[in-house]
């Protein structure tokens, strides 16, 4: 399949009071229609201003991003966001909040009966049918993160963009959350890139895993690609010896490999921690 | 219930939980406390008042300045009687003449007897409340702009603080001559000594309402200006569908000060302006010394506390009425 987004050789530099800060270097990355990329690294490498970079909401200092044929010059609803705090209107109920979406991008060209299926078709789609016409105060954490995705698939994004999607949620919520994404990613099959610095979220969703190195200049370290069946189910997966190979693989990147520019005393004590703990990086971070 | 537990911490002695009943509990700290504590105030009050002599006889107790809240209420009720009469007296005679003459072109000519306490209290509320609003369609615009432009913030802030503490007697002479200088119309739709009043509670005001509006306005979540550029919304819209509603519980906030301050300004605006609202009832009975001068301007003190807290709740409502984020609003 052809190249759908093209991220290509952005630096991104930040003034600051001491001088120029550089978060990124040189990162490029090219992705194919209905690829589901995952970034991950430790907090404060830069993934987020990946994100934001492709998003539109930053400018890269060097290089550019271009999706299918056109620059990326601003933020727009062909690359719709899931922010990590869901970001709902809170004076909004989780219905008006899809339609103040869907009234943007669709306003001239679906009529009002067509939009109203259209939000109700993509709430129910995250399971939020029940739950339409409350506000984001009345319902959980991921409820609310549902209604989020269903913002921006409304929006029927070229690239969904993730930031952290399910970061705030409690480990069994996360866990349906993933399993209804990879339900919705089947149907859909959307082109997305996720932000997560949960490695068994990563391997169990994506195509292919860029990790990215530590910043300051992070650029990307490794890319793995995930060659596993789908549809993909956890539980099988866990007894699987390829699924734990990829694990293996990208904590082994976080781990090791990101410490090369740091003193040798926190590389030991970094190796030490692989051992310690096997579950998430975010502990070591 | 915070309240209730730290003085059960503080005075184990004085334990109300023995009597572990949560309506009598309530009833005790919701009325009967409030009560005493006015009780108490009323004996201070009156032991105080007793032992002050001025040249207009002694200082009014709670029982001189509640003959007056009679004296003042008989007194608009027979005004009102006189009024009417007035105008009956009018309607028989034009009546009359009619009936003599046809040709006759009937005239009606306006009651001109003095203002009651009742119509003051009435002109003080339509002159803070159109000081108030004239505030409110100012300062809400000017506060959003300020909020969304940092350069403007830069620009107009320094102004707004040196601004803010003036005093409304500074302001006063300097809207009475520009007002008289600039309002001269033959046929004036509203008095000058209205307009001098409206004008200093608005100066006074508008101040912090406007900074109240811009720091809710500058505060907004990062993430929700992101939603509004992704889907691109255009300015005016993203003022109304995320700026508006988004600060709309620091803008009542600021509105409600605002109310407290134009209330305070307003009486000495009018006592100064002469606009026939309550503070000319405190101006004319102090100049007017009779015996019964303090007590009703104690009942004009009494009334406007009243007011100002009436004010204060009916703003407070209107804030939970509108307020999405129900924690916010204070009481």
């Amino acid at each position: 399949m052809s190249v759908l987004l093209d991220i290509s050789h952005i630096d991104m530099e930040f003034p600051t009071p001491k001088g120029t800060f550089t978060a990124l270097r040189d990162v490029d990355l090219q992705i194919k229609k209905g690829e589901f990329v995952s970034l991950i690294g430790h907090s404060g490498c830069g993934k987020s201003t990946v994100l934001n970079v492709v998003a539109g909401l930053y400018k890269a200092t060097r290089g550019g991003v271009i999706l299918g044929d056109k620059e990326v010059t601003e933020p727009g609803p062909e690359r719709a966001v899931v922010f990590q705090n869901h970001s709902l209107l809170p004076w909004l109920t989780a219905y008006q909040n899809v339609e103040l979406a869907v009234k943007q991008v669709f306003g001239k060209t679906k009529s009002k009966a067509e939009m109203r299926a259209w939000i109700e078709h993509n709430l129910q789609l995250v399971h939020m049918g029940h739950a339409m016409h409350k506000r984001p105060g009345e319902i959980s954490g991921g409820m609310k993160q549902r209604v989020g995705i269903a913002r921006a698939l409304a929006m029927q994004p070229k690239v969904l963009l993730m930031d952290e999607p399910f970061g705030a949620l409690d480990a069994l919520t996360r866990a349906h959350m993933q399993d209804s994404l990879m339900e919705i990613q089947a149907e859909l099959n959307n082109t997305v890139i996720m932000i997560t610095h949960d490695v068994d979220e990563a391997v169990l969703l994506s195509d292919r895993i860029v990790m990215m190195t530590n910043g300051p200049a992070a650029t990307i370290g490794e890319i793995l690609d995930v060659d596993l069946a789908r549809p993909r189910n956890r539980l099988d997966l866990a007894d699987d010896p390829r699924y734990n190979q990829y694990r293996a693989r990208v904590l082994k990147f976080l781990h090791e490999r990101h410490g090369k520019s740091k003193p040798q005393a926190m590389q030991a004590s970094a190796d030490k921690k692989v051992e310690l703990d096997n579950k998430s990086v975010e502990h070591a971070a | 219930m915070t309240s209730s537990t730290l003085t059960n911490k503080k005075l184990p002695t004085w334990n109300l939980s023995l009597f572990d009943n949560n309506l009598f509990n309530s009833v005790v700290k919701n009325i009967a406390v409030p009560l005493a504590g006015i009780l108490v105030f009323l004996l201070l009050w009156s032991a105080t008042a007793q032992n002050i002599d001025t040249s207009l006889g002694k200082f009014p107790g709670p029982a001189a300045v509640w003959e007056q809240f009679d004296t003042l209420y008989q007194e608009h009720k027979r005004s009102r009687e006189k009024e009417a009469d007035f105008y009956e007296r009018q309607r028989e005679r034009n009546a009359k003449r009619l009936a003599e003459d046809p040709g006759y072109q009937p005239k009606i000519r306006d009651y001109t007897g003095k203002e009651t306490f009742v119509d003051q209290i009435l002109t003080s509320l339509v002159t803070v409340m159109s000081g108030f609003l004239l505030a409110v369609v100012i300062a809400i615009p000017l506060g959003i702009a300020t909020g969304l432009s940092r350069t403007l913030n830069s620009a107009i802030n320094p102004i707004v603080q040196v601004f803010k503490p003036v005093s409304p007697l500074a302001w006063l002479p300097l809207v009475t001559m520009v007002v008289s200088a600039l309002y001269t119309s033959t046929d004036p739709l509203v008095a000058k000594s209205f307009l001098n009043s409206m004008i200093t509670v608005t100066l006074c005001c508008l101040w912090p309402m406007v900074i109240n509006t811009a720091v809710g306005v500058a505060g907004i979540d990062g993430d929700l200006v992101n939603v509004s550029k992704v889907l691109r919304l255009p300015p005016l819209k993203h003022v109304q569908k995320i700026v508006l509603p988004a600060s709309v519980p620091m803008i009542f906030t600021g509105m409600r000060l605002s109310l407290g301050v134009a209330w305070m300004v307003l009486i000495a605006a009018e006592m100064l302006a002469q606009n026939p609202g309550l503070g000319k009832f405190v101006w004319d009975e102090f100049q007017n010394g009779s015996s019964d001068s303090l007590a009703r301007i104690m009942a004009a003190v009494i009334v406007i506390g009243f007011i100002g807290f009436l004010l204060d709740r009916a703003m407070l409502q209107l804030q939970k009425l509108v307020s999405w984020d129900k924690d916010s609003v204070a009481h």
